[in-house]
């Protein structure tokens, strides 16, 4: 009992440590650079606390569930040995993650937004509604598009470098057809698909793939899954902005 | 304390949507296409159980102490009176705190970032630990702070963003083709994941608490894209940091054959 005690304890003071450069920086600014007492002093402490508990747990959460289930789910599909299965799982894991991440629903509406104030639609909350369900959904299937490409490219052992510049020409080559409103948007979109759940499970999908199967390399071939998945919501966006 | 209570309840609704379509795609291929029980199925319920309350503890967390105060310090120091340059166009220089204070901050929410963490320690385990966990969570952090100057750079000096995102993908791509063949997947997967939870919404406020106060900017149109910088550079610092430590080592054993690092 003691010994699990010292363990909980050994992992709040880890997740205090995580912390504590955020807290100090906070604290620099405010006290030496902005020269202001700091508010809520006792609010902070609170909220320090449910930080370190929430991120021990967490982690310790990933451990038991997330990395587990899938990477075991991995090797069975691998197993399986059936493509169109694994291929279609990949899909789905990538558009249902993306399609009610909040921080998307979040920028999607501030993008139907500028939309709007740029003459692009229609200034009406109908054509605002529809122009960010659109993109949602063309994020979601960006996403969906990413994993199964990283996955074929895990199963064929591309190297991953080749599949990215591609992929970057096709960011550089649609930047200039894109409304101008519409390119911040689309780059920033790239990297919040990608949420702090999908991210170990993602990982574990790729890592137990490229591990299952003769000749791959679990760091070599594994990893690459979430670079494609915050790369070709870039291009997917820009070509919505362009087609709309 | 309702005011608390409420915010718990708002943002375990919002991870339980997050959580439940993964939940369905995993228990549906598992169940109906595999045709096989999910092993050790307590544990690994309880493990997203853990996942769940812990991420919601955290934001919540976050929401409650850091995320107030950092915004509000966004504000204040990209104030003109701050920056004493009230009722005049300043140039980039008169800007420094801002970039010191975005880089600190950028380091410090990406290296405490989950996301990061959880990658960190599959690659420390499938290298066999020769990727240290808070090495590549330094290099990562490195990245983002960098990112970070040069993007409020470019929202103070109202440059094109698709420019400088071009001259990042040009050196990546001369980077990949001299850096150790182990860390690219890796270094790439790096950059998506420092904008989980925690940098996005201080980087964002301070984004657009910049683009608010410059003469001549759109908070809409140049607040964005920070985000894309914050994404792009710890891809350059993590195979940097791959390309010395192989530098080293292979310097360290000039008359040994070379060894993988």
């Amino acid at each position: 009992m003691s010994a699990r005690l010292l363990a909980t304890l050994a992992t709040l003071f880890s997740g205090v440590r995580d912390l504590l450069p955020i807290i100090v920086v906070i604290g620099f600014f405010q006290i030496a650079v902005l020269q202001q007492p700091v508010p809520h002093l006792e609010r902070i402490l609170l909220g320090a606390l449910l930080v370190a508990i929430g991120l021990s747990l967490f982690l310790r959460g990933l451990e038991m569930g997330l990395f587990p289930i899938g990477e075991s789910l991995a090797y069975a599909l691998a197993r399986k040995g059936s493509l169109a299965w694994l291929l279609l799982f990949a899909f789905a894991l990538g558009f249902g993650t993306t399609v009610a991440e909040p921080t998307l629903i979040a920028i999607a509406g501030e993008a139907a937004r500028v939309a709007a104030g740029g003459g692009v639609i229609a200034d009406s909350d109908a054509a605002r509604a529809d122009y960010a369900f659109g993109l949602r959904i063309t994020v979601a299937l960006s996403v969906g598009t990413a994993i199964v490409l990283g996955v074929f490219r895990i199963l064929k052992g591309w190297p991953v470098h080749y599949l990215i510049l591609g992929g970057y020409l096709g960011v550089v080559v649609l930047t200039p057809f894109a409304p101008a409103e519409i390119v911040g948007i689309a780059y920033d979109s790239g990297g919040v698909t990608t949420s702090s759940i999908t991210v170990p499970l993602v990982t574990a999908l790729g890592v137990g793939l490229a591990s299952s199967i003769r000749g791959r390399n679990p760091m070599i071939d594994g990893f690459g899954l979430i670079a494609f998945a915050s790369l070709t919501p870039m291009i997917f966006v820009m070509a919505y902005g362009a087609l709309r | 304390m309702t005011e608390l209570l409420a915010r718990l309840a708002d943002t375990a609704l919002a991870t339980l949507r997050d959580v439940l379509p993964l939940l369905a795609v995993l228990l549906g291929f598992q169940l109906w296409i595999l045709r096989q029980p999910i092993p050790q199925l307590r544990r690994v319920l309880a493990g997203f159980g853990y996942v769940v309350v812990g991420l919601v503890l955290f934001l919540v967390g976050l929401e409650e102490a850091l995320f107030p105060l950092g915004r509000l310090m966004a504000r204040q120091l990209t104030d003109p009176a701050f920056l004493g340059i009230a009722g005049g166009v300043g140039t980039w220089s008169d800007y420094l705190w801002v970039y010191g204070f975005a880089a600190a901050l950028a380091f410090a929410s990406a290296t405490a970032e989950p996301a990061l963490i959880a990658v960190a320690m599959k690659a420390n385990a499938v290298s066999g630990g020769a990727i240290g966990v808070r090495g590549l969570r330094v290099a990562v952090g490195l990245g983002a702070a960098l990112g970070i100057a040069l993007g409020t750079f470019r929202i103070v000096t109202g440059l094109p963003i698709h420019y400088f995102i071009m001259a990042i993908y040009a050196v990546i791509m001369v980077q990949t083709l001299y850096a150790p063949r182990m860390i690219i997947a890796l270094a790439y997967d790096s950059g998506g994941v420092t904008t989980s939870t925690v940098t996005v919404p201080l980087v964002a406020a301070l984004g657009l608490g910049l683009a608010g106060t410059i003469p001549g900017r759109d908070p809409v149109v140049d607040g964005f894209g920070l985000i894309a910088f914050v994404c792009s550079f710890p891809i350059m610092t993590v195979l940097g940091y791959a390309q010395l430590a192989d530098w080293r080592a292979r310097r360290a054993a000039t008359r040994q054959p070379r060894r993988e690092i």
